[in-house]
């Protein structure tokens, strides 16, 4: 049997073999890449998950509506006088994820409150109108959300997320 | 994987592992410290190159299938959709696609290497059987998977080789209707094929490693085909096998990214571009090329079942072969009329190849039937006779003396060009198939896209638009192409808000919104070019009958035939536009009346390019029917070269995505060739 012997240029030899070998770790890791990345959401689901628009006129005070945008259920709640003041009386600092009624509502529009349904536990869909707070109660773990969609109580670590929407019109907004 | 490891592991990790699971030892002393002779060429290669392929296509494979819908009336579009939207979906799928072929060239190369060295000799009966089991659940995998995109091909394949049960006397149609899980080719059909092609990789994986164990348990054959004698007349696998087999696998993949960047659809059917269809057969149904020996044997034989066992023999014969030759040399290099007669069934096979694609009629079928006798002559009555007449050439008296003499170079040249101009030739042949009576071939006109550095030319894919929306889209749907894709690189170069605009032309139905009622609205960047009929009733209502074709794939879903040379030629030259041609050729070849002697059917054109002459569409084109912004002339010249430039955009829109991706890839593997070819030199002259 014949074992490799030992090269009399030993640092010719070595790059060699070091060139060799990087070229061959940059190529495979290179090529890793469209394995990976076609797993990320395809050209039409990105296309899918547009801005979309939502007329308000027909909800009602004290009602609140569901609708999907990327997948994700959204709610929007038409909320009473009373839910507002509220969430407007309780002191910032006592919540567990502190932010303001204000902040999560737009100016001049402070009775509707837009959110993303996913309970910031472990991802179920919370139950509106239900709880302790008239907002939002998550069934799975018993989070309690407010009416400002804030998380009061149970497990969930932060407030229900507001998705990026504006008001296009005094009665439609637009999600995204 | 031959007798207990002497791997010694130092770790005392690694030692507790190694004694309660000595897989590590398994691998050390399977793939590293395994002595394999030293004279091995680079037929050998072909093995660690078919195991590279089999994990390329279990990998893409699986991918494929996240994206894949197994049903009747989804299949075909997303397998579009994959090539369309998914990131490198494009490349992904031409890797599968192209790799099966990859996979077969290599195993016949693998095979007939087997049958020159006579490697399926004793001691290596079980091995070479192991080899043709592979080789049969590749047959059945190729095919399953060729189905999968439900085509015109895939369907009319399926029903054809499922068909070939009917031949079994009594339960014929209960087999079949068994295979298809109905009263045809359906969706449970495709559901079990796509079960099975998922599964049938593992199994043949599963297969591999006995075939690897039965190798290692009786050591590999060599090309002077005489058994290793002393330590001298071997090298141990790493590095020696490793970096020589990482050489030959890298050669390889240039050869098969040459496919897969350059020419994805050189060994495909145009035909299965076009959506199954059961009330439509394509003109001639042709297999894979990796069939078309099998499939020639088939037709040669003018009785149902005949033909069935006459093919089914054809492949089952190879178990037999370690038995039907015994000689009792083992390498046809030194056997001269061994040696003569290998050429004569390789020329025979490549032959036989080559009528599968023809139409079977006139001299082809009698050559067929000679061709077939004379490959089951090679194995009845050549091989046991030889064994008996012929006189071998004196065997060298040991590896390491093969390797001084170092014979058999030259005929190693030789030897390559034979099989690249026979593999070419089978491959080239299937194009013949296409053939369609009495039809002029288009002309090749000039295209910006052609070649591998081809880019659309963006005013032409503009105007081109222009007049789809002008004209065809009168009766053609686009169906796969949507206003986004407007705006995505390697299109028209339009920007997001031009495309949105764009659509917003457009009234897309939608609905049912909350009072149940369906609505039109204006269009948006993610709706698809919709079609101008609400179903392919009323399309075909208001056009006589026949349903226009959707247009999104018409670039690919036509050819014609390129006949030889023209077919070697094309896969150097990256010949790619019989489809551009042709729609092209068609719309300028409409004539008022038709040449003398030619009559059409009331209700019909001529059309000198149409298969028949005889198309429904009325020209659809006249001179200064469209307007172009940029000054180029309104003729119907112009037109017809635009709106196939156009068409092939939408046929492929990432096809200068491919390119590019190609012309980088191409760079770094042959950098890496050279690299590893000096790094062998280094590893190997240690050795000699
Ligand atoms: S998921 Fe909502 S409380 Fe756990």
């Amino acid at each position: 049997m014949v074992t490799a012997s030992t090269a009399d240029h030993p640092t010719r030899r070595d790059f060699l073999f070091v060139a060799t070998g990087a070229t061959a770790a940059v190529g495979g890791v290179v090529a890793l890449w469209p394995f990976i990345s076609q797993m990320n959401p395809d050209a039409s689901t990105i296309a899918a998950g547009a801005p979309i628009e939502v007329d308000l006129a027909p909800v009602a005070e004290g009602q609140d509506i569901k609708v999907f945008w990327r997948g994700k259920p959204i709610y929007i709640s038409h909320r009473t006088k009373k839910q507002v003041d509220e969430v407007r009386a309780v002191p910032v600092s006592s919540l567990p994820d502190p932010a303001s009624d204000q902040s999560r509502t737009k100016d001049g529009h402070e009775q509707w409150l837009v959110v993303i349904g996913i309970c910031t536990h472990l991802g179920c869909i919370p139950i509106a109108h239900e709880g302790n707070y008239d907002g939002f109660f998550c069934p799975c773990h018993g989070s309690q959300y407010d009416a400002s969609g804030r998380v009061r109580q149970g497990p969930a670590p932060l407030n229900l997320p507001v998705p990026p929407y504006q008001f296009v019109s005094d009665t439609k907004i637009q999600i995204g | 994987m031959s007798g207990p490891s002497d791997y010694q592991p130092s770790h005392p990790a690694l030692k507790w592992f190694e004694q309660r699971l000595p897989i590590i030892g398994l691998v050390h002393s399977s793939f590293i410290a395994y002595p394999t002779p030293r004279n091995l060429n680079y037929w050998w290669t072909f093995g660690a190159i078919l195991s590279i392929m089999l994990g390329v296509q279990i990998v893409t494979g699986v991918i494929l299938a996240m994206h894949y819908t197994p049903h009747a009336d989804l299949a075909f579009k997303s397998v579009e959709l994959i090539v369309r939207d998914v990131n490198y979906g494009w490349l992904l799928r031409n890797m599968h696609a192209c790799g099966a072929s990859m996979f077969f060239l290599a195993v016949y190369i693998h095979m007939f290497r087997g049958l020159y060295y006579g490697s399926y000799k004793a001691p290596r009966e079980v091995l070479w059987i192991l080899g043709v089991i592979i080789y049969l659940l590749m047959m059945a995998t190729g095919f399953m998977g060729y189905v999968l995109p439900w085509g015109q091909m895939s369907f009319w394949g399926a029903t054809v080789i499922t068909n070939l049960f009917s031949a079994v006397p009594y339960f014929g149609e209960s087999i079949v209707t068994l295979l298809w899980g109905g009263y045809s080719v359906g969706n449970p059909t495709l559901n079990r094929f796509f079960s099975l092609h998922y599964l049938l990789p593992f199994l043949i994986a599963g297969v591999v490693v006995l075939h690897v164990w039965a190798l290692h348990v009786v050591g590999q054959n060599n090309p002077a085909g005489v058994e290793p004698k002393t330590e001298k007349d071997m090298v141990p696998f790493t590095p020696y096998a490793t970096i020589k087999d990482f050489f030959g696998v890298t050669c390889f993949l240039i050869f098969y990214s040459w496919f897969i960047f350059y020419m994805p659809n050189y060994l495909g059917d145009a035909d299965n571009y076009i959506p199954a269809n059961p009330a439509v057969t394509p003109a001639h149904i042709v297999p894979e090329w990796y069939y078309l020996p099998f499939y020639a044997i088939l037709r040669s034989v003018p009785n149902k079942l005949a033909g069935v066992i006459a093919m089914f023999s054809a492949i089952i014969v190879l178990v037999f072969l370690p038995w039907l030759d015994a000689a009792k040399t083992r390498s046809n290099k030194y056997r001269p009329l061994g040696k003569q007669f290998f050429w004569i069934f390789v020329v025979v096979c490549v032959l036989l190849g080559y009528l599968g694609a023809q139409p079977p009629e006139g001299i082809y079928v009698i050559a067929g039937r000679i061709l077939t006798v004379l490959y089951f002559a090679y194995f009845l009555i050549v091989l046991p006779l030889l064994a008996r007449i012929e006189t071998p050439r004196p065997l060298p008296n040991s590896i390491a003396d093969d390797v001084l003499a170092k014979s058999g170079r030259a005929p190693m040249v030789s030897t390559v060009i034979a099989l690249v101009a026979a593999v070419s030739l089978l491959a080239g042949s299937m194009g013949d198939a296409r053939a369609s009576e009495g039809q002029e071939n288009p002309p090749s006109a000039s295209w910006s896209f052609a070649g591998p550095f081809g880019k659309f030319d963006r005013g032409a894919v503009q105007r081109g638009l222009k007049v789809y929306k002008e004209v065809c889209s009168n009766c053609h749907s686009l169906q796969y192409v949507a206003f986004r894709n407007l705006a995505e690189p390697g299109g028209p170069g339009y920007s997001t808000a031009q495309a949105a605009s764009f659509a917003a032309e457009y009234k897309i139905k939608d609905g049912p919104n909350d009072a149940g009622e369906m609505f039109e609205r204006p269009g948006r960047p993610a709706d698809y070019f919709p079609s101008p009929f609400p179903n392919e009733q009323a399309a075909r209502a208001s056009n006589g009958g026949a349903a226009p074709p959707d247009l999104s794939l018409i670039a690919k879903a036509r050819s014609y035939k390129r006949g030889f040379p023209w077919f070697l030629v094309d896969f150097f030259t990256q010949f790619q536009e019989q489809g551009p041609n042709y729609v092209n050729a068609l719309l300028q070849g409409y004539e008022e009346t038709p040449p003398h002697g030619v009559t059409i059917p009331d209700g019909s054109y001529y059309n000198k390019y149409f298969p028949g002459h005889a198309i429904k569409m009325p020209s659809p084109l006249s001179d200064g029917q469209v307007t172009f912004d940029d000054g180029s002339p309104a003729t119907v010249k112009q037109y017809a070269h635009d709106v196939a430039t156009f068409l092939m955009w939408t046929a492929e829109p990432h096809m200068e995505a491919r390119k590019r991706l190609g012309y980088q890839v191409f760079i770094f593997l042959i950098i890496f060739a050279g690299l590893m070819y000096f790094t062998k030199k280094r590893v190997w002259a240690a050795a000699h």
